[in-house]
């Protein structure tokens, strides 16, 4: 029985496996897309979706499996191969070159050129169709690194197009969208799906899932679990496949209540990005904070952690008035920031996990400047057991991890400060289900032994679900103050981050 | 519950281990050891040579070969040229021999006429000669022949001599010490360019910081601590002077990059160590007057650090080099400042976040480039008993090309101490071995240029295999 081209699905993945020294990635992985569908691709980190990801785009060789493009065996030994075999990928970190524009970007490496020279005119007009297929107006001359991060997603997407990309996969496209990009993304993948591209969506956002996806595939473990119609499962069926158990509940119970002020901000200010933020946390409270992206959240937690420097403004801890120029300041004075810049600014991927934990620690560790390492491989075995950090060894390269087991590399080398208050900037971005779960534990935890935390989230139902009192910030000012969060609603919160 | 393990390590399974031997981890940890080794492997073959036993320790090794061979009954005429070696083996050989209770009719350190000459009166005496013990150089005269032909009398004249053996001259202690000697300069300077490297940074004055402090210390030595007369105190005075202006200079380059190192206002290291290559180079030959400040107008003293030997054959500068590689290596890999100056290469910004005080580590690593460049300046003045302003040119090159050799990355973040001494070892033995085969400078460069690229590349490959077995993960 031979499918013919008409019939055949547009990508078969057959009996795919893939070993690594040491791990089995993945398990004879079927997958099947079809034109024109939304396949979203779920599992928790680690699950194997990137590895399967990789696969199809040239980045790995498969030990064993075969992959058929619209019925066709294709081998795909390398990105190029995958690209003209008509594969799109558009990895979380883009591959543009932020000094390039839009449209040298689309055409890099495929410029239309009558003998050496760059036709510039036919270019731009090709841009300028493609953007307009995708329903978006970008200028096409624009630098890219001037362009948002939706805006560059769409010139990933237009790069892939003019490729004659029939299967697309987007890896956590939303991710750093705010909810009016994603709309706006939705309603491009809406117009491929029309002009009968396939694509594969990885997300960890299961609202997502629901409203754009056809049918899903969920992994676990290098394995695959099931695959079914998006209509023929419940949130709750979707998780459990992902955990492989039942999860209770998606945040825990909080029983915490909020004692004296401990951290008061007062008119932090710093040119347009903040402006007169005030702020207090209390004893035992997480304050959430949220907003739209650029609202200015993450630039007061760094005003208030002396990452950036204030224009005005005062920070006060237990009624002392700190003075804070730089991290180290505020570190002394108990105050830690776990940024949402994991790789860039929370770890240095090139040195041992060890190292990560002990950065900030080091004043413990050492006397007279000399560093007593075996008390610091003692106080991180304790932090690896306690938080369930996977990796193989403590001198494990930091960038080798999972993103959740970086996060958790994160919260050890700030848990182990002790910290009276702890800034969360968008804590489980990137970080699955069950990882989740765990870190939210953590920070209820943390608050229950009195410390002050600041969480500051894009994912409503998190900040929703979480915190004890919500800001809600817009263009650099707080716009709202939500206190009966019991009774608050996403809508509610969206009105505030609007204006 | 059971006793936790102590160490981390037993407690969590490694995965990513492949159970047989690692060759590409080993490799990239310790090629560039293999690299010299092998360099020095090749050097010992294509140097073997005849070695003649000479000096005083084979005359006294000898004295006891003749006696097991000849018995101590013989009369014995000692006999051998005149370089200090032979005076050595000379003196050594009749006083072992006298200590046996042979009889030496004479002692000489001579010419084939000297030996002719003492024969004769010899023969006049009516003395006898047995043995004629010589070494390689007055074993060949043909004057024992044509005395042997022409007066019989005298007695046998068997002319013994030690044996010669086979051994690479590449090997000698003396060869080796020199060739560590001549790597010292850059190895200690290397030590601040390895510290750096390793913040992401550069260094590009070390060469004119060099020459700068060669210039100022035995300037102040001539012109203000006596001249030749000039006595310990102030010779120290003064060298300590020019190291640390070179420490200011170095702290200056350092002072500026940090200031100017938020974009769109930066100033990279770079630039400003090229300006101030050019700033010290030029500073230098103004001091001086463009002039070689020489041994004359210098104190015996000064040649103290420079070239003395206070530990038995071993040069101070090499003893210098190895307390301070040993001191840079405790610093970096077991001191604060050595994991934040790892922690502002690898990520400055996350370095910063976790409480690094990223520019007092910035500032000390250049102060203390300067300071070394400043030290090595010292220590060849004091090696040459001069100081000029032309010394150390295109040194920063060297010393880049031996911190690289020696596994640091440019890019920063990763690297040892000891690779460096590794890497500046490495293109000292290089250079001997060219300069053993006749090679002249410009096709020395030449080759030097290919064996560090070939070092590097060798490096990277190493690196590279690690990486994609370790990157499966």
């Amino acid at each position: 029985m031979i499918d013919s081209a008409e019939n055949a699905p547009l990508l078969a993945m057959r009996g795919i496996d893939k070993s690594f020294p040491g791990v089995h990635a993945l398990r004879q992985i079927d997958l099947t897309l079809r034109r024109g569908e939304v396949l979203a691709l779920l599992g928790e980190n680690g699950a194997g979706k990137s590895t399967l990801i990789k696969v199809l785009g040239g980045a790995h060789r498969p030990d064993e499996g075969e992959i058929r493009i619209e019925g066709e065996a294709v081998n795909i030994h390398s990105p190029a191969d995958s690209q003209r075999a008509g594969v799109g990928v558009i990895y979380q970190e883009f591959n543009l070159v932020p000094s390039l524009t839009a449209r040298e970007n689309i055409f890099l490496g495929h410029e239309r050129s009558t003998a050496t020279f760059v036709n510039r005119g036919d270019e731009h007009q090709a841009a300028i169709e493609l953007f307009e297929r995708l329903g978006v107006s970008v200028d096409p001359e624009t630098l890219c690194r001037d362009l948002s991060v939706a805006h560059q997603q769409v010139v990933e997407i237009a790069k892939a197009l003019w490729l004659d990309a029939r299967i697309m996969v987007m890896d956590e496209p939303s991710a750093t969208l705010t909810p009016k990009e994603i709309e706006r993304l939705f309603e491009v993948i809406r117009e491929l799906q029309a002009a009968g591209i396939g694509i594969i969506y990885i997300s960890h956002r299961l609202e997502e899932i629901f409203s754009i996806a056809d049918r899903v595939t969920v992994m676990r473990d290098g394995g695959h679990v099931t695959t079914k119609l998006i209509d023929q499962l419940t949130r709750d069926e979707l998780i459990e496949a992902m955990v492989g158990r039942k999860l209770e509940n998606e945040f825990p119970a909080r029983d915490v209540i909020p004692g004296k002020p401990r951290l008061v901000a007062r008119g932090l200010t710093r040119g347009d990005a903040v402006r007169d933020v005030s702020l207090t946390v209390h004893q035992g409270e997480i304050l959430g904070v949220t907003g739209l992206v650029g609202a200015g959240r993450s630039e007061t937690a760094r005003l208030i952690f002396g990452a950036d420097r204030l224009d005005a403004g005062t920070v006060e801890l237990d009624g002392k008035t700190l003075n804070i120029r730089q991290p180290r300041d505020a570190i002394r004075e108990g105050i830690c920031l776990l940024t949402e810049d994991r790789k860039n600014q929370g770890l240095i991927l090139d040195q041992s996990v060890r190292h990560n934990f002990g950065l900030p620690n080091l004043s413990r560790f050492s006397s007279r400047g000399f560093i007593n390492q075996a008390a610091e491989r003692e106080a991180f075995a304790e932090f690896i057991d306690t938080l369930g950090i996977k990796t193989p060894h403590q001198e494990q390269q930091a960038g080798f991890l999972s993103g959740g087991n970086q996060q958790k590399v994160v919260l050890a080398k700030w848990l182990a400060r002790e910290c009276e208050v702890l800034i969360f900037d968008e804590p489980t971005r990137g970080i699955d289900v069950g990882a989740k779960y765990e870190i939210y534990l953590l920070m209820n935890d943390l608050a229950a032994q009195g410390k002050a935390i600041i969480m500051i989230s894009s994912e409503l139902p998190e900040i929703l679900g979480m915190s004890d009192r919500i800001l809600v910030m817009h263009e650099g000012r707080v716009t709202g103050e939500i206190t009966d969060v019991a009774q608050a609603t996403q809508e509610q919160i969206m009105q505030l981050a609007i204006q | 519950m059971s006793e936790k393990p102590k160490s981390s390590q037993a407690s969590i399974a490694p995965r990513a281990e492949a159970s047989s031997f690692n060759w590409a981890q080993w490799f990239a940890e310790y090629g560039m050891l293999l690299v010299l080794g092998l360099l020095c492997v090749g050097m010992c073959l294509t140097t073997i040579s005849e070695t003649h036993p000479n000096g005083s320790s084979a005359g006294t090794e000898f004295a006891d070969d003749i006696i097991q061979k000849h018995g101590a009954d013989k009369q014995v005429l000692v006999v051998a040229g005149v370089t200090k070696e032979d005076k050595g083996f000379v003196e050594a050989l009749a006083a072992r021999l006298k200590e046996s209770d042979v009889e030496i009719v004479a002692a000489l350190n001579g010419f084939p006429g000297d030996a002719r000459k003492i024969l004769s009166d010899l023969q006049s005496q009516d003395k006898k000669v047995d043995l004629i013990a010589c070494n390689s150089t007055s074993q060949t005269w043909s004057v024992w022949k044509v005395m042997r032909r022409e007066s019989p009398q005298i007695g046998t004249m068997e002319v013994v001599s030690p044996e010669s053996y086979y051994w690479p001259s590449f090997l000698s202690a003396g060869n080796v010490l020199g060739i560590i000697d001549n790597a010292t300069i850059f190895a200690i300077i290397g030590i601040g360019m390895t510290m750096v490297i390793i913040t992401g940074g550069i260094d590009l004055s070390v060469g004119s910081l060099l020459a700068l402090a060669a210039v100022i210390s035995t300037m102040m030595i001539r012109d203000l601590a006596g001249g030749a007369d000039a006595g310990g105190l102030g010779v120290f005075v003064c060298c300590v002077t020019a190291i640390a202006v070179c420490g200011l200079l170095g702290a200056l380059s350092g002072g500026i990059v940090l200031t100017f190192n938020t974009r769109p206002y930066v100033v990279p290291p770079f630039i400003m160590t090229l300006s101030m290559m050019l700033i010290a180079r030029g500073l230098a030959y103004i001091i001086s007057g463009n002039q070689t400040i020489a041994g004359p107008d210098l104190p015996a003293s000064f040649n103290w650090l420079g070239a003395g030997t206070t530990f038995g054959p071993v040069r101070n500068p090499i003893v210098l080099m190895f307390v301070l590689y040993i001191v840079a290596h405790v610093m970096m890999s077991r001191t604060t400042v050595g994991r934040y100056i790892y922690a502002v290469g690898g990520n400055t910004e996350a370095a910063r976040l976790s409480g690094v005080p990223v520019k007092r580590v910035l500032l000390w690593v250049y102060t203390g480039c300067g300071l070394l460049a400043g030290l090595g300046g010292v220590v060849l003045a004091s090696r040459l008993s001069s100081g000029s302003a032309t010394y150390g040119n295109t040194y920063e090159l060297f010393i880049i090309a031996a911190v690289v050799v020696g596994g640091t990355s440019l890019s920063g973040g990763e690297g040892k101490v000891f690779g460096t001494l590794i890497g500046a070892l490495i293109i000292a033995v290089v250079q001997s071995g060219l300069n053993q085969q006749g090679v002249s400078g410009r096709k020395q460069e030449l080759v030097l240029g290919v064996i560090i690229l070939a070092a590097v590349l060798l490096d990277m490959l190493g690196k590279r295999a690690v990486q994609k077995r370790r990157s499966k993960t």
